[in-house]
This record gives C-alpha cells, sequence and structure tokens, in this order.
C-alpha cells in the first residue's frame, strides 16, 4: 500500500477490509449483527459510553498499563532496547477484559439478557464471566474439551466468577469448534442473547468491534513512548491467533511508517499441514467463521486441522484486518515454533522476573531475535498480550 | 426455464406439493447415498437436497453435523461427489439440488462449480451462509448457466429483506421455520402459518419450508401454505444407522418414512 493511512479507513459499510471480511453466516443472524452494527455506531457517538468505558479501563481493568523496559532481556539480546506493554497486569491477566467490558456494556444497550462466549485459553471466557459477573448478566462459555484440560485454572476462575462453562466434543476439540458451538447456540438464542466474540475474527462488525475495543493498547503505547522515550519505537511486535491484541496493538500505528510492525503466528512443530496454526504465513484465502481471510484449508475449503502449544494461538483463521494488512505490506508476519515460544517464556521469567503466557511468549522470542539485529538505540515494544500462570501446570507437564 | 421451474409448474397446474428430503453425500459412504437418493425417488419424493459435508457448519444441528464428520472421515471430495451424483441423476426422475457452504464453493471456484454441478445433473444450490448482500457475483453466474440459486428467508428475516431475498433467489424460496439450527422438533413456531402466508403474497417463486420439520402432524399444518416441504435431520438420522445395521433395512425404513410424510401431504 502506498498510503498506510488508508488502512485506517476501513472496514467499509459492509465490514470489507479490501477483499477480506465480510459476512457469510446464516440468514438467522443477519438481524442481530445489523443491531450491533447499529447499536455500535450509536455507542460511537455517545460519550456516556465512552465515560462509563474510560471509567471501567481506569478503576476496574487498572488501565493504563505499564510500558515497561526490559532491561536485562534487552542486555542478553545485545541490540534494540526492549519494551513490554505490560497487558498481563490487566485485571484477570490479560488484553481480554478490555473488548469483553466494552461488549457487555452493548449488551446492556441492546437489551439482551443473556451472553455467550467461546474460549481457547480461558482468558476470553474469564474476561467474558468477570464482565457479566460485573453487570449481573448470566453467561455461557463453550470450550474444547482438549482445551479445558490444557487450562484448567482458567476453567475453574469462570466457574468460580458463576459462568457456566459447556465442554465442546466435536471435532479437534479445541477453539475453533468452540465457535461452531457459540455460534450454533446464538442461531437458536439470538433473541435474547448477545455473542461476546473473543477476537477480530467472525462476520461484520465483530472485527472492527473488537479492533476499535483493543485498540487502547496501541494508543496507550504511542503516547507512552512519545513521552517516556520521546518519540516513536521502531519496532512493534505481538502474537497473532485470531489477532486481537496485535490489531488493537497495531491499529493505533497503522499511519506511522517508521514503525515496523510485525505478527507472530503459531509455528507449532514445523511448516507442515497440520503442524502448526499459522494461516497468514502458510494458508490461504477462504472463509471461516463468518468472514473472508486467510484460513489453513484443504482443496475442497475443508477446514484444516491445527497444532500449537499455546491454546490461545490454536487456531486455523485469523482477523480480516491482518490479512489486509499482509497483502497491503504494512505488517509483517512470521511464524515462532513451540520450542522457541518456550525459549521466550523462560527469558523473560529470568531474566524479568515475568511469566508470560504462552501466546505471548512467541512474540517475546521472536522480538528477542529482531532486537538481537537492531541497533542499540533502537526500540523495540512487545506486547505482553498476557500472564503465564494458566500455563504454568502444561509448561511442567511437557517438560516431565 | 430449469428442471426446477419447469417441477413446480407442473405441480401448481396438478395443485400437489413436492416433498424434499436431504441427504448428506458419503455418509456413511457415497455407494449408500447413491442407494438412498434411488430410493426416495422409486418412493416418489418430488426433488433431493444433497448435502457436501463441510467441515465447520453453523447453521446444522447435531444430526447433520455428525453425518458430516463421519463422511469428512472417509476424506470425501468434492470432485467425488459429483461423480456418484452425475451416475445417480440420470437414473432419477427428481431433480437434485446441493446444500452447500460458501467457503467450499469459493474454493473449488464459482464458475467451476456451477459448470461441474451442472454436468452432474444437479439444478441449483442452496448456499445457507451466502447472504443476499453477498450474492451478486455468484447469482450472474447462475444465472448465466440457467443454475438455480436457492436462498433462505428466516423468522428473524425483516419483511423488506425478505422481498429482496426473493427478487435475488429462483427456483424456491427456502423459508427456515425456526430461528435455530436444523434438527427435528415436536412443536413449530405459532406464527410460521401467517408468516408464510405473508411471503406467498409478495412473490411469485414457489415457497419450500425446512428445518425442525418431521412429523406427518407438521406436514399437515404447513401444506396449505407450503409448496413444498424440506426432511432433513429425521432421515439423516435413519440413514446413519447404516454404519451398525443392515443397509437393506435402513432403505426400508427410510422409504417407508418418506411414504407417511407423502401419504399426509396428498
Amino acid at each position: 500500500m502506498s498510503n498506510a493511512s488508508a488502512s485506517q479507513s476501513v472496514p467499509d459499510a459492509a465490514g470489507r477490509f479490501g477483499s477480506f471480511g465480510g459476512r457469510y453466516v446464516p440468514e438467522t443472524l443477519t438481524r442481530a449483527l445489523d443491531e450491533l452494527t447499529a447499536e455500535y455506531a450509536k455507542a460511537q457517538q455517545d460519550p456516556q459510553f465512552q465515560a462509563e468505558l474510560d471509567d471501567l479501563f481506569q478503576n476496574f481493568v487498572g488501565r493504563p498499563s505499564p510500558l515497561y523496559f526490559a532491561r536485562r532481556l534487552t542486555e542478553r539480546c545485545g541490540g534494540a532496547q526492549i519494551w513490554l506493554k505490560r497487558e498481563d497486569l490487566n485485571h484477570t491477566g490479560a488484553h481480554k477484559i478490555n473488548n469483553t467490558l466494552g461488549q457487555a456494556l452493548l449488551t446492556l444497550r441492546m437489551k439482551k439478557k443473556r451472553v455467550i462466549a467461546e474460549t481457547g485459553a480461558g482468558q476470553h471466557g474469564v474476561a467474558t464471566a468477570t464482565a457479566c459477573a460485573h453487570f449481573g448478566i448470566p453467561c455461557v462459555v463453550y470450550m474444547g474439551e482438549e482445551d479445558i484440560r490444557r487450562q484448567a485454572p482458567n476453567v475453574n476462575s469462570m466457574k468460580l466468577l458463576g459462568a457456566e462453562v459447556r465442554p465442546v466434543t466435536s471435532g479437534s476439540r479445541t477453539l475453533r469448534d468452540a465457535i461452531n458451538e457459540a455460534m450454533r447456540d446464538w442461531m437458536s438464542s439470538v433473541e435474547t442473547t448477545h455473542y461476546i466474540l473473543g477476537s477480530v475474527v467472525g462476520p461484520h462488525p465483530f472485527p472492527r468491534i473488537v479492533r476499535d475495543f483493543q485498540s487502547v493498547i496501541g494508543r496507550e503505547t504511542r503516547a507512552q513512548s512519545l513521552t517516556r522515550i520521546g518519540r516513536l519505537p521502531d519496532c512493534v511486535v505481538a502474537c497473532v491467533g485470531g489477532g486481537s491484541n496485535a490489531a488493537g496493538m497495531f491499529y493505533p500505528f497503522v499511519g506511522d511508517t517508521s514503525v515496523k510492525l510485525i505478527g507472530v503466528e503459531a509455528g507449532g512443530r514445523s511448516s507442515r499441514p497440520g503442524d502448526h496454526a499459522s494461516p497468514l504465513s502458510y494458508g490461504t484465502p477462504g472463509i471461516l467463521h463468518g468472514s473472508f481471510s486467510y484460513v489453513m484449508q484443504d482443496e475442497d475449503g475443508q477446514t484444516c486441522d491445527v497444532h500449537s502449544i499455546s491454546a490461545g494461538l490454536d487456531y486455523p483463521g485469523v482477523g480480516p484486518e491482518h490479512s489486509y494488512w499482509k497483502d497491503a505490506g504494512r505488517v509483517s508476519y512470521t511464524a515462532c515454533e513451540d520450542d522457541d515460544a518456550l525459549r521466550g517464556f523462560d527469558a523473560l521469567a529470568q531474566c524479568e522476573g515475568i511469566l508470560p503466557a504462552l501466546e505471548s511468549s512467541h512474540a517475546v522470542a521472536h522480538a528477542m531475535k529482531v532486537a538481537a539485529t537492531m541497533k542499540k538505540e533502537q526500540t523495540l515494544v512487545v506486547c505482553l498480550s498476557g500472564r503465564g500462570d494458566k500455563d504454568a501446570a502444561e509448561i511442567t507437564r511437557l517438560r516431565g | 426455464m430449469t428442471n426446477i421451474d419447469t417441477l413446480f409448474a407442473q405441480l401448481a397446474t396438478s395443485k400437489k406439493k413436492a416433498l424434499m428430503p436431504f441427504v448428506t453425500a458419503g455418509d456413511p459412504d457415497l455407494q449408500f447415498t447413491a442407494e438412498v437418493i434411488r430410493e426416495l425417488d422409486r418412493r416418489g419424493c418430488t426433488m433431493c437436497e444433497v448435502g457436501i459435508p463441510y467441515s465447520d457448519p453453523i447453521a446444522d444441528g447435531p444430526v447433520i453435523q455428525a453425518s458430516y464428520t463421519r463422511a469428512l472421515e472417509h476424506k470425501i471430495k468434492v470432485k467425488e461427489i459429483l461423480a456418484m451424483l452425475a451416475k445417480v441423476s440420470g437414473e432419477v426422475k427428481m431433480p437434485l439440488v446441493t446444500m452447500i457452504s460458501f467457503a467450499i464453493i469459493h474454493r473449488y471456484g464459482l464458475e467451476r462449480f456451477v459448470q461441474d454441478a451442472k454436468a452432474a445433473g444437479v439444478s441449483g444450490a442452496i448456499v445457507p451462509d451466502l447472504l443476499v448482500e453477498e450474492a451478486e457475483k455468484f447469482s450472474a453466474i447462475c444465472k448465466a448457466a440457467d443454475f438455480n440459486l436457492i436462498q433462505l428467508v428466516t423468522p428473524t428475516t425483516p419483511r423488506e429483506r425478505a422481498i429482496r431475498i426473493a427478487n435475488s433467489s429462483s427456483g424456491f424460496l427456502y423459508y427456515v421455520s425456526i430461528a435455530g439450527i436444523t434438527g427435528e422438533r415436536t412443536q413449530l413456531p405459532a406464527d410460521l402459518v401467517d408468516n408464510v402466508s405473508w411471503l406467498k403474497s409478495q412473490t411469485k417463486l414457489p415457497i419450500c419450508i425446512g428445518f425442525g420439520i418431521s412429523q406427518p402432524e407438521h406436514v399437515n399444518l404447513l401444506k396449505p401454505v407450503a409448496d413444498g416441504l424440506i426432511v432433513g435431520s429425521a432421515i439423516v438420522r435413519r440413514v446413519a444407522e447404516a454404519a451398525t445395521r443392515d443397509r437393506a433395512e435402513v432403505l426400508k425404513d427410510v422409504g417407508q418414512y418418506v411414504t407417511s410424510l407423502l401419504s399426509a401431504l396428498e
């Protein structure tokens, strides 16, 4: 793209990011999606809505999250200064709370009586359960059985917060299947229920709404960089599953062409199909869960099984705006394999005393490589999207 | 005129209604799917919807979803399904239409799909995840090939939009009886008959009702307003037994079941 600022004008009224996005859903859902689009447009014009969300961000979530200089990690890498945007310090331990509070407010505005959600790693489930508990809305969370096994602490938290966790036993029993089940529930309950989708995926208007609510990450990072570093960072790195933390981080920087943006997908065990979850690196444009984007699919359009050590990245699709940014050349996407992510986890734990989520560990690991190639006076910011308590037992198990 | 247009014109003249069973291609294998289609034709069904299995169906309930999973476990491909349909379409009287996700059509290629489906004797496609806003390109390709694109109206569709969908649909209009997923139900919505009656007053297209329909009582309730009835999960559930029961018995059960519905439709 010759004019990076053009990226900030998407999506169009039909939810298109260039050729990506749109709506590919059963007709039953269109009225609810139209209603959500209209209500969000009204909320954007309502200063009271923004004030209420800002107050929640400040006093409930603990925003702004710090921009932290990782001195020892920087010394270890021997290149650019590495800074961390500490979304792990948010209430509930991840960036997911930014979106769920915003969508819970929309739920109340639409006078819907019930919320459903899907979750992979459980962070979106916990964040949705938290927002629903805060506002007193009944909540059902769909979660694949495999993810329930991998993310037991978050399952327990959701239940303690009063949410019902419904195990999904179909397919690969991971995030993709949880989204299918949540969509099915929504088909049958659309008059009374709002589906708080957890990433920048799905039919219009979800990719835009989730990006907007998560953009607080990038806006704060931009302002904090100017104040603390004295200029914009040279490089920003974030992990990409569905891509919500990355979209929120990147979006406010899209017009700043001096800032290199890097998205890191789950490279899994290898680049062979089925061994990774990297549609932007290895996939092709196709349709999944209501939008047109890069997906892992076979020659018939059937979704392929994927793998990641991180339940939150274990997804065969990606948000349509990331596909747009990839094809426009504004964001570079790469993949980090499981073992590298574990090395990123160890490095941050041992250099900085921070346990990153396995999702974020992918970004940390790649950022360490990139920083090492940069000059000492340059700066690189990593979106530390969540904390790693939830993954500690799984990492211990994997290491025997 | 397509086969479907001709069929509904004939039905209207003879004041008859269509019964359209749904079968999942490849569950448990393509050979048995062909046998089921022949049996449905022998029993007097009017048209057959052939579900192309998809890995991530959203509109389908557990019965049809499970049938898709079983079919895909055998790595079944669209080319193989069309090859089976090419053979069977020449042997049966009833027109065949596919129920297929746009994810598959997009990947296969829009024009290539219409050409290959038509060459296999398929008369049209129901694409449940292709909304009217996204359908323009595919609709033009279908129209140019005289291939029906059958679109869906649901209880949550606003009336203005329903008219727009009817105007862009061809062959017949698929009215989804309930706001939900496919699957057998004991009760249908109280306002279903009124809603279909209103829609009939707005379009010349035949209207066929699907989702949740499984019992002769449903047939009796809907036959005064519908031009056709679509029955899916109740048939797929019976066909699924072919994996564990004698196939001839399963075919007989399916046949007897559709005969009971056809009798109610008389």
